[in-house]
């Protein structure tokens, strides 16, 4: 099962209808950014004291770095559960992995209120070894960089540089190790950040288990995104869908989210807290509807029959990506309150610009995909 | 098939690095106590006339501007703390307002400004030390020099102090620093300085705890004496100034003012300092005649959240021994897998 046909360039004209849209869209995040940087955070978006992080720290940051683990879930299952049959999947997932994590670093800086001192981020006088935030900072940071090596043996592909790749493979291990422990780290601190937050997160999503179940749900994520990025891509691109990968794919993703159901519901009981789920309250509602989201999937695609059939895949991901960004924007948003009667929606700039990152991501990937060798050679896959 | 062992291979030494690393002994950080000269305020709203003077006095202190909540904008009317406002005193109100510091129809007044928590979650979030607790007087400070605008430190207070200038491109994060730019000069806090009724009392936190439990203590409506400004420490003394016995100041380097205790009847009190135990300790503490909550303090456990966070963060991360044994163990599985073939035609 280790051979595997050889990535190609998909081809074709770059300009099109979508990434015509995806350009106008870049655009206009453009001049709303160009506009935040000169006027400040509050001429663009309806942040305040209450609500001090929206949607671009919840949306792109949080939720939009835990859709890019479709890379690290991957290449978990590939190179430390030697699944080598997923190897074709390896590529895109890494590419979509590579442009979610650099726009949700580039996202954080938009949002950074005195962004010129970000190097005491960095600056040993500075850290604060104690806080949660530091740690995501530079893991994701780092995560940045390995992946843009990992990533690096595709360019140097298309130009040709063989000795420089040669070198580089005998390093590719222990890339791939950090590869991977970094987002373990990082995804689950994403969580724990709320822990310092104490009684203002409801009990419904403050817990001291919180980082696991944000690990987990990054993975499940991943997975899910590779089952819709494959659907959507075959669809865009007439390709055929390697159902012969995704289909146990899913198996081993559902493995993952029965995990993650059981640590859910077991921590809210042994808590004491379910009850409150049951409350006539927005939260109660949110809780049942993010749960709904991770179990509606076993009734989707729970059968092996199921799982053959793209378009259930294409559900059940959608689903699980909804789930785990329920679980980000509740305990960040919905369930998080400072008492004093403050109000949160972003303001219209603010969804823009969150849509102008997606757009981002969206143009890149074609453009890359078209001209470098990512996806895996038509015809040969099947 | 030989795939399948090597799956179950490496998911048992994936999770036996995980478990042994985990095995180790860590130590849960406990909440953290106010050191011996904890400086703070005690704010008394039985007091509290409400004339407001304490937040013209912080603005002047903190050179911020007036804001303004009225469409005349004649003068400082901000509704609650802000990025320009430290200090504020808010207004309880119920049915007739007739009597003073009464929760049925009657009104009460509270402060709110930073309350200098013992173990502050700020300074626990704060990624680049932006926020710092002083070991000596605990002052919780801010460094816009080091700040980077993230505002982890606004959504983690549990009071909702420090602040965001959301109106400026160049915004800096405002709270309350207990007036420390003005302790060069022997100079303290400029809310109790003013304060007409030493209803905001400024001092060590122990002397200021002894304070509010004496006056629990007292039946309500005896008379007793009420110091103003600075409470002084009983054995205190002042060192001897210049000839004119101008620029005297006492051992701590706060300048001599004349005595302003006064005369006057105790008030009905809630039988709680407020602050004492809440989150570990605050260093503002405050007494009031309508319960806490509904003057808008919020119900805090005795114990901090920074301490939970920090148990998990150093649980996971201290010294790096985890994840260095986690990579260990995920390099020695992705060398055997990763084939040498892999970059050569895929």
């Amino acid at each position: 099962m280790t051979t595997h046909s050889a990535p190609a360039p998909v081809g074709g004209p770059l300009l099109n209808k979508v990434t015509f849209i995806a350009g106008v869209l870049v655009a206009l995040m453009a001049a709303i950014l160009l506009y935040r940087f000169i006027f400040g955070l509050g001429a663009v978006t309806d942040l305040n004291d209450g609500y001090p992080w929206g949607i671009w720290i919840v949306v792109d940051v949080m939720i939009g770095s835990a859709l890019a683990c479709g890379g690290f879930s991957v290449a978990m299952l590939v190179y430390i559960f030697n699944r080598g049959e997923y190897h074709p999947l390896v590529r895109p997932a890494l590419l979509a992995s590579l442009l979610g994590y650099t726009l949700a670093g580039a996202g954080v800086i938009f949002d950074l209120g005195r962004w010129w001192n970000v190097w005491n981020m960095y600056w040993p006088g500075s850290v604060n070894l104690n806080s949660v935030m530091f740690e995501v900072a530079i893991c994701i940071t780092a995560y940045i960089v390995v992946m843009w090596i990992e990533f690096s043996p595709v360019v140097l592909e298309k130009f040709g540089l063989k000795d420089l790749k040669r070198k580089l493979n005998k390093y590719l291990f222990f890339l791939v190790a950090l590869g991977t422990l970094l987002p373990m780290m990082h995804q689950s601190s994403l969580g724990t950040l709320w822990v310092v937050l104490g009684q203002q997160v409801h009990p419904l999503w403050q817990t001291p288990v919180v980082p696991l179940l944000f690990l987990l749900t990054a993975i499940i994520m991943g997975y899910a995104v590779v089952l819709f990025e494959s659907c959507l891509a075959s669809a865009a691109y007439r390709r055929g869908i390697e159902m012969k990968l995704l289909t146990p794919l899913a198996k081993v993703m559902l493995g993952v989210v029965a995990a993650y159901v059981a640590v859910r519901l077991g921590d809210v009981i042994v808590r004491g807290v379910i009850g409150r789920s049951f409350q006539l309250s927005l939260e109660g509602l949110m809780f049942w509807i993010e749960m709904a989201c991770f179990v509606a999937p076993f009734l989707i695609i729970g059968t092996e029959n199921q799982r053959r059939n793209p378009a259930r895949l294409f559900v059940a991901g959608i689903l699980l990506i909804l789930g785990g960004s329920f679980l980000r924007l509740n305990g960040f948003l919905i369930g998080y309150d400072t008492g004093a009667g403050f109000r949160y929606f972003p303001a219209l700039p603010e969804l823009l610009v969150t849509l102008g990152m997606f757009a981002t991501e969206v143009l890149i990937y074609i453009l890359v995909t078209r001209r470098f060798p990512v996806l895996p050679r038509e015809g040969a896959a099947h | 098939m030989s795939s399948r062992r090597d799956f179950l291979k490496g998911a048992l030494a994936a999770t036996g690095a995980i478990v042994g690393a985990g095995a180790t002994p860590v130590q849960a950080r406990d909440t953290y106590h106010r050191p011996p000269e904890a400086m703070g305020l005690l704010y008394d709203a039985t007091l509290c006339i409400g004339c407001k003077a304490c937040m013209a006095a912080c603005k002047e202190a903190n050179n911020n501007p007036a804001e303004f909540s009225t469409v005349d904008k004649l003068w400082d009317t901000p509704l609650d703390t802000s990025g320009h406002t430290y200090n504020i005193i808010k207004m309880y109100r119920n049915g007739t307002m007739d009597t003073k510091d009464a929760e049925i129809n009657g009104y009460a007044f509270m402060k709110t400004s930073c309350m200098h928590c013992a173990d502050p979650s700020c300074v626990s979030a704060c990624p680049v030390s932006a926020m710092t607790k002083d070991p000596v007087n605990g002052i919780v400070a801010y460094d816009p020099d080091k700040c980077i605008g993230c505002r982890y430190c606004v959504v983690a207070c549990p009071f909702g102090i420090p602040k965001y200038q959301y109106d400026d491109p160049l915004g800096r994060i405002g709270k309350c620093e207990l007036c420390r730019h003005r302790h060069k000069d022997g100079r303290y806090s400029a809310c109790a300085e003013v304060c007409p009724t030493g209803a905001t009392l400024f001092g060590r936190t122990e002397d200021l705890l002894a304070e509010a439990k004496r006056r629990l203590a007292l039946k309500p409506g005896s008379v007793t004496k009420f110091p103003r400004g600075r409470l002084r420490h009983a054995t205190e003394k002042m060192l001897q100034g210049k000839e004119d016995g101008k620029g005297r100041k006492n051992r701590q380097g706060w300048r001599d003012e004349p005595d302003q205790i006064y005369e006057g009847t105790i008030g009905k009190y809630v039988q709680h300092v407020y602050g004492e135990k809440e989150y570990g300790g605050t260093q503002v503490l405050k007494l009031s005649g309508v319960s806490f909550e509904k003057v808008g303090m919020p119900n805090l456990p005795p114990y901090s959240s920074a301490a939970t966070s920090e148990t998990i963060q150093h649980t996971l991360y201290g010294g790096l021994l985890m994840p260095i044994a986690v990579l260990g163990a995920l390099s020695w599985v992705a060398r055997r897998n990763v084939k040498p073939d892999d970059g050569e035609e895929g």
